[in-house]
């Protein structure tokens, strides 16, 4: 036990005096959620928008005023015709259109209900979502301030439509997103460097040579980084939570054990990395071109996994960082509990099973 | 002749064949206990294939190796716990300072800096005051000497030092053997590889080995004796011409650049000396010297490369 905390000792030794790692673990992510957090930022300016009133009545009129003057919006243009929608959308310009029935007014009074339909350009979902939200609000306020207020019952029903991308994927995306990453990178990458500098130095030579068994020696190696990892993983929500308002509907425990979880997965395959790795640059290639760029481009973080071809939906599929992905969304956002992630914890689990078996069976007691 | 000495490295028939080359081909030595045994050759010769097989870091392909009467591949566990090892490349954690490295390698080897001090004491105290100090800033000599002191914490029955000396100043390098010798009077075995030919002088015994093949096992001394021919060096002020025009005389067998001399022997053991320096003379030469000398190892080993 004394060797293998000596072991361990060292290890820290390593990562506090090397000023790059210490920026890798701390600035890094750091950085990468505050500026992920502020480019998808909720605030939004002068949106353009685009209006098709059908039916071009005092109401209609009102309610086009009090979106055009509530300051976020800006009307571009005036639409005519259904085409029209399309084409306006496609010229990049404007991220919403707001069309009015024909004889607003008139059903409003009549049946006290009508409806209008906001489309949004969802290709960026996050915006998207904001913008149909403030005009939702707009709409409703006026429903209950103006309408209402006079005391009639009258009702004006929205109607959410988002074009490109109608599942909003993306929103709240980047703090699973970055979650993942990061600990991708701190966990595999950094564990499958550490490891390899043994090798490349030659000190994993000596170390062979030494009574030290293989197992303590990578366990030795990975306490570390599974520790760093952890307090990477609670500075990142408590960032996303202070500074985003990220919510945490679910529980925070939950959420924790499920990140160690993630953290053991990552780790297990940092180990796989190095046995394959002969020297650090080696074993930085791998972990970035067969962990950060999938992890990046293929679990859903970015882009969404649904309007992937079907040949990357099913790489996608073996990316852990995608269901870590969910499981994240799932207990921030949704609140569930194991009951509805069971399905990808288990996958994790399996995975950190599959790569601790290899990188065991993997791992030399030898040079050879 | 009854053996006197227990035999604690066994290396019987040794190979090693990596995927295109054969490194090691069918090597055969002993060292006995408390002996400093010299594996001298140039790089590429298999010196590190077979002490890595020595180290039990790697399988032999054919043959076999016992290290304290204990099989390498068998019972790998048990050595590498009485051994201490000094890889070629070996350059300890270059962000540890002297004292973190020490106290790292005696605590996984179950120790403390203490309880082995008597041992690395000579060694240590030299580096002592730079105890603070990261390793990667030491010099290479001061290096040597705490991987030295590092790969004996836990008192090791057998030292192996893969060129312990390569790329360390002429100073450190005889300090270094210095260290070696002394460590040998305590009674350790130790088995060191080098390239330099100078320092086959200070070991007990040693091996010639060259592409994969032990030439000669014997004591310095009675290698050189073995040489069994005359030597003569010789100079003058245009040394590469000289070579050409050495090796294209009829009595001249085999010439050796070696300093600032040329190192020649003849066909018939015997030389002419004031023939040789006139014909040199008409072919152009000037300041002409010619003598004989005693062989040195590195003549040795030129001549069983033959």
């Amino acid at each position: 036990m004394k060797r293998f905390l000596g072991f361990v000792k060292k290890e820290f030794h390593h990562i506090f005096r090397d000023y790059r790692t210490m920026l890798i673990l701390f600035g890094m992510p750091i950085a990468q959620i505050l500026i992920f957090g502020y480019v998808v930022s909720n605030e939004i300016t002068d949106v353009k928008i685009g209006i098709y009133d059908k039916s071009k009545d005092d109401i209609t009129h009102e309610i086009t005023n009090k979106i055009t003057s509530s300051g976020f919006f800006i009307l571009h243009e005036n639409l005519n015709s259904d085409k029209e929608i399309e084409q306006a959308f496609k010229k990049g310009i404007i991220r919403e259109v707001i069309v009015f029935e024909p004889n607003f007014a008139e059903k409003l009074h009549r049946d006290g209900t009508a409806s209008v339909q906001i489309i949004a350009d969802a290709s960026d979902a996050n915006t998207a979502n904001i913008v149909t939200n403030y005009t939702k609000g707009i709409i409703s306020s006026y429903m209950k301030n103006e309408l209402m207020a006079q005391g009639y019952p009258y009702e004006i029903i929205p109607e959410v439509r988002m074009l490109y991308n109608n599942e909003l994927k993306g929103v709240y995306m980047f703090v699973p997103g970055t979650m993942a990453l990061i600990l991708m990178l701190v966990s595999a990458m950094m564990t499958s460097i550490s490891i390899a500098r043994e090798k490349e130095m030659g000190t994993m030579e000596v170390l062979l040579v030494s009574p030290l068994r293989p197992l303590p020696i990578v366990i030795g190696k990975v306490i570390p980084y599974m520790v760093l990892s952890f307090i990477n993983a609670v500075v990142i929500i408590a960032l996303s939570y202070f500074v985003f308002a990220m919510p945490i509907q679910g529980n925070l425990v939950f959420l924790l054990l499920e990140t160690l979880l993630f953290i053991f997965m990552a780790l297990s395959l940092g180990i796989l990395i190095s046995t394959v790795s002969e020297s650090q640059m080696v074993a930085m290639f791998i972990s970035m071109f067969a962990l950060m760029l999938p992890t990046m481009l293929l679990s859903g973080f970015i882009f969404p996994i649904e309007n992937m071809p079907k040949v990357l939906q099913w790489i996608s599929s073996i990316m852990p960082a995608r269901y870590f992905i969910v499981i994240v969304k799932n207990i921030m956002i949704k609140g569930s509990g194991i009951g509805v992630i069971w399905k990808e914890t288990l996958v994790v689990a399996g995975m950190t099973i599959l790569f601790l078996i290899v990188s065991i069976k993997k791992f030399k007691v030898r040079l050879e | 002749m009854i053996k006197q000495t227990k035999h604690i490295i066994k290396v019987n028939q040794l190979r090693k064949s990596y995927e295109k080359v054969e490194a090691v081909k069918g090597v055969s030595f002993s060292v006995s206990n408390g002996e400093l045994f010299g594996l001298i050759g140039p790089d590429g010769a298999g010196k590190t294939s077979i002490f890595r097989i020595l180290t039990t870091l790697m399988f032999p392909t054919d043959g076999n190796v016992s290290m304290m009467d204990l099989d390498v591949v068998k019972d790998y566990r048990f050595i590498r716990n009485n051994l201490g090892y000094m890889p070629q490349r070996f350059s300890l954690y270059q962000d540890l300072s002297v004292e973190e490295n020490l106290a790292f390698f005696a605590r996984i080897f179950g120790t403390t800096i203490e309880e082995n001090y008597d041992l690395i004491k000579d060694i240590y105290i030299q580096i002592e005051p730079f105890k603070k100090r990261l390793a990667g800033q030491l010099s290479g000599g001061m290096k040597q000497k705490l991987a030295l002191s590092c790969a004996l914490i836990h008192s090791p029955e057998i030292l192996i030092l893969d060129e312990p000396t390569t790329g360390v100043d002429a100073v450190s390098r005889k300090e270094f053997w210095e260290m070696l010798i002394r460590l040998k009077e305590k009674g350790i075995t130790i088995l060191v590889s080098t390239p330099y030919m100078d320092e086959a002088n200070m070991c007990d015994r040693v091996a010639l080995i060259q592409n994969g093949e032990i030439m000669s096992i014997d004591t310095p001394a009675k290698i050189i004796d073995d040489f069994g021919r005359k030597l003569w060096a010789v100079k003058s002020d245009n040394i590469y011409q000289l070579i050409l025009d050495l090796k294209k005389m009829e009595s001249v067998d085999t010439v050796f650049p070696f300093g600032e001399y040329l190192h020649i022997t003849s066909k018939a053991d015997e030389f002419n000396e004031e023939r040789l320096i006139s014909d040199l003379e008409k072919v152009g030469h000037s300041n002409i010297r010619i003598q004989q000398i005693k062989a040195n190892i590195e003549d040795c080993f030129m001549q069983l490369m033959q």
